[in-house]
């Protein structure tokens, strides 16, 4: 018992990732219509920005937490305004292709930059050794990566249900043409969301910085797993991303446990077998597919 | 009679073509040697995982040892012209397969040096085969290379896994961690890594209570640390490379197995390893290190001039290059030739010291370079005294005890 909750905890740490990642990539999805093969990519820098933060100016992750967000934010503007907006009107398979070049050129640059081996992260002491609960260690550090992005998921979900922006967001990525043809404009939204969408992924980096390797490559598989998610959860649904993105972790983490040969491919029968079952996902709407 | 002169004249056309087809006659120089010189290249990952740990940095010490070859015999050495190139194969052996074949047919390289990864190594050594061209292997670390499909023209430098597994399994062992859980990668190298620990450890008295296999790459190991926790070992084994050993150490560290009293061992580390994941999370792990760089006043001289041009220290895998760039170079100074043949005939069997090889021999029988190689344990924090100062070197392991036997390695050339 004692056992099984460990790996439960384990696997909503892990899904914690996921649940970031895979939310910007939803409203990003649902918004723009475009697939951002690069949000691996915009993970990895979250992860290097906040290494190189602490690095040079002695920033902490609690500062990290808070400065990398608004960094990567003006960086997706960046790339919305210079790249991404100049193909929106075109087949989605040319914004793919544009965020998969994208991915490639980053990826480069951090290597050439900062090499291949990594960079070192020390977390705040505060967040190191273990915690007590019910019975259960556990290290502290998942503890608080589970509840901040739970959080963050909280926090996010308040701003799309009760504010006028997140309205128009979330009418825009359920129905785009009926959101316009009530006069909403919005096109006058897309570039913030894209910056936001990429402020998450930036976020999860950050998140993932204590407790995982940071290099350049941190985010190609990261990336892989994230579609499989996305697509569990139904495309473009954001309530979708997030329970996908948890149940990924959970179904990870058991697999790990009880078959790891098959840890990584349970994640992909999953997906296999939802898409045979539902086609458009756990919460996505057959008309989302179309 | 001008039908005879042209005759002639194409008969020496032809004979002409031929020779250049088959690689000219006497060099310009009027050497024994290809071309009129020497071609070392060093085939390696330029841009990947790998980079850091030999790279261009192994390219820099190859050209150090040249260098020294150079200073050394001035006018009495037996070739002046002699150049260094280097490819990228990324790591996959398909490419390591076409370059290899590229540098010794097109190149007119006369050796090929470090390619990591055991599968394209296995590779550039069936192209030396069939090209009857010298490999020198530092950076790949299967035992087949100088084992089951071992040929003259194949030597293997540094290290193998039997060497790693040996030294950390066997010592960890007798040192009391007598239960070991093993956790490796599902490939190649951590299924062989894994065997061979499998075996050292029960040799030296030990017991392995599970062996877990992870996927690769793979950036969450809490679950599997958890698990392999549950049986209480007295050490976890990791067979983890590059970014993955990165996570797993993290995610060890965050565990709190090392307060229960669980130790972590290394397969395989690098220093590189080290200076990246910072000295503080590594502290107190143990593992086999073939060369470290402030071992003794030769090998840290060495390390200075190796940090004058690149900027950092040297791994073992660089040290191990310049070695073996060194030591062809000397064959080549002694048999007067670039002709493989004759260069192997001067290298095997050869016993030799250099800044790497301490106590070292080239055996005849397999090509392995057996040498000294060392367990280290990661420093304290507290205890690290400069830049890249990170491990003490609890024993020496001797040259004849480090290596398996010509007997074990199973090559019949």
């Amino acid at each position: 018992m004692n056992a099984v909750l460990q790996y439960a905890v384990q696997g909503l740490a892990a899904g914690s990732f996921y649940a970031l990642a895979a939310l910007g990539l939803a409203i990003i999805f649902g918004v723009l219509g475009v697939v951002n093969f690069a949000h691996g990519a915009f993970y990895m820098l979250g992860a290097v920005t906040a290494a190189v933060l602490l690095d040079t100016l002695g920033l902490t992750l609690w500062w990290s937490l808070l400065a990398v967000p608004v960094l990567m934010f003006v960086f997706g503007v960046v790339v919305e305004r210079l790249f991404v907006q100049w193909l929106l009107r075109l087949d989605p398979l040319y914004n793919f292709l544009l965020t998969f070049g994208l991915t490639l050129v980053l990826v480069e640059l951090v290597k050439q930059k900062y090499g291949v081996s990594g960079l070192p992260y020390k977390p705040p002491g505060i967040l190191q050794g273990r915690a007590e609960l019910a019975g259960v260690v556990l290290p502290r550090y998942q503890l608080f990566v589970f509840l901040f992005s739970v959080a963050i998921c909280v926090l996010v979900w308040l701003l799309m249900t009760r504010t006028r922006v997140g309205m128009i967001v979330r009418a825009s990525t359920e129905k785009p043409e009926l959101t316009r043809a009530l006069g909403v404009n919005v096109g006058r939204w897309v570039t913030p969301v894209f910056g936001f969408g990429v402020a998450l992924a930036g976020l999860a980096g950050v998140l993932a910085a204590p407790f995982r390797a940071i290099t350049a490559d941190m985010g190609n598989n990261f990336a892989i797993i994230l579609f499989a998610v996305v697509v569990i959860g139904g495309l473009g649904s954001i309530v979708g991303a997030v329970v996908a993105g948890f149940l990924v972790g959970l179904v990870e983490a058991f697999g790990q446990a009880y078959a790891p040969t098959f840890a990584q491919i349970l994640i992909f029968v999953l997906m296999a077998l939802i898409i045979l079952v539902r086609p458009a996902g756990l919460f996505g709407r057959e008309e989302a597919t179309r | 009679m001008k039908s005879m002169h042209i005759r002639a004249g194409a008969a020496a056309m032809t004979g002409a073509l031929l020779l250049g087809a088959c690689g000219g006659g006497p060099g310009a120089s009027g050497g024994d040697f290809t071309g009129g010189k020497l071609v070392l290249a060093v085939l390696n990952d330029q841009s990947g995982v790998y980079k850091d740990a030999s790279g261009p940095g192994s390219v820099k010490a190859v050209k150090m040892a040249v260098a020294d070859y150079k200073k050394k015999y001035g006018d009495a050495a037996v070739v002046d012209d002699i150049e260094v190139t280097s490819a990228d194969h990324q790591n996959k052996p398909d490419i390591a397969n076409t370059k290899a074949q590229e540098l010794y047919e097109r190149k007119g390289a006369d050796i090929i040096l470090d390619v990591p990864t055991s599968s394209a190594a296995l590779a550039v050594a069936t192209q030396a085969k069939n090209h009857h061209k010298l490999f020198i292997d530092v950076s790949a670390a299967t035992t087949q290379l100088t084992g089951a499909r071992c040929n003259k023209y194949t030597f293997q430098w540094a290290y193998d896994t039997y060497m790693l597994a040996n030294g950390t399994g066997t010592t960890v062992t007798e040192n009391g961690d007598k239960n070991w859980q093993l956790i490796y990668p599902d490939y190649e190298f951590g299924q062989d890594m894994t065997k061979s620990f499998t075996k050292a450890i029960k040799g030296a008295g030990g017991t392995v209570q599970g062996a877990i296999p992870t996927p690769f790459p793979n950036d969450n190991f809490a679950t599997f640390l958890t698990k392999a926790g549950s049986t209480k070992p007295d050490v976890i084994g990791t067979m983890q490379a590059g970014g993955d050993l990165i996570n797993m150490v993290k995610q060890f560290n965050a565990s709190g197995l090392k307060e229960k009293g669980i130790d972590l061992a290394v397969g395989l580390m690098l220093i590189t390893d080290i200076h990246s994941l910072g000295v503080d999370q590594f502290a107190g792990t143990m593992f086999t290190d073939p060369w470290y760089w402030n071992m003794d006043k030769e090998t840290r001289a060495w390390a200075d001039r190796f940090q004058h041009e690149t900027g950092t220290r040297p791994s073992f895998e660089h040290a191990g290059n310049y070695s073996a760039a060194l030591q062809y170079l000397e064959a080549v100074q002694r048999a007067k030739t670039d002709k493989a043949d004759a260069v192997v005939g001067e290298l095997a069997g050869k016993k030799t010291n250099d800044v790497f090889l301490h106590n070292g021999e080239i055996r005849a029988k397999d090509h392995l370079v057996i040498h000294d190689t060392y367990l280290a344990r990661v420093k304290k924090p507290s205890q690290v005294k400069e830049d890249w100062d990170y491990e003490d070197i609890v024993t020496t392991i001797p040259a004849a005890k480090a290596f398996p036997t010509a007997e074990e390695s199973g090559c019949s050339m």
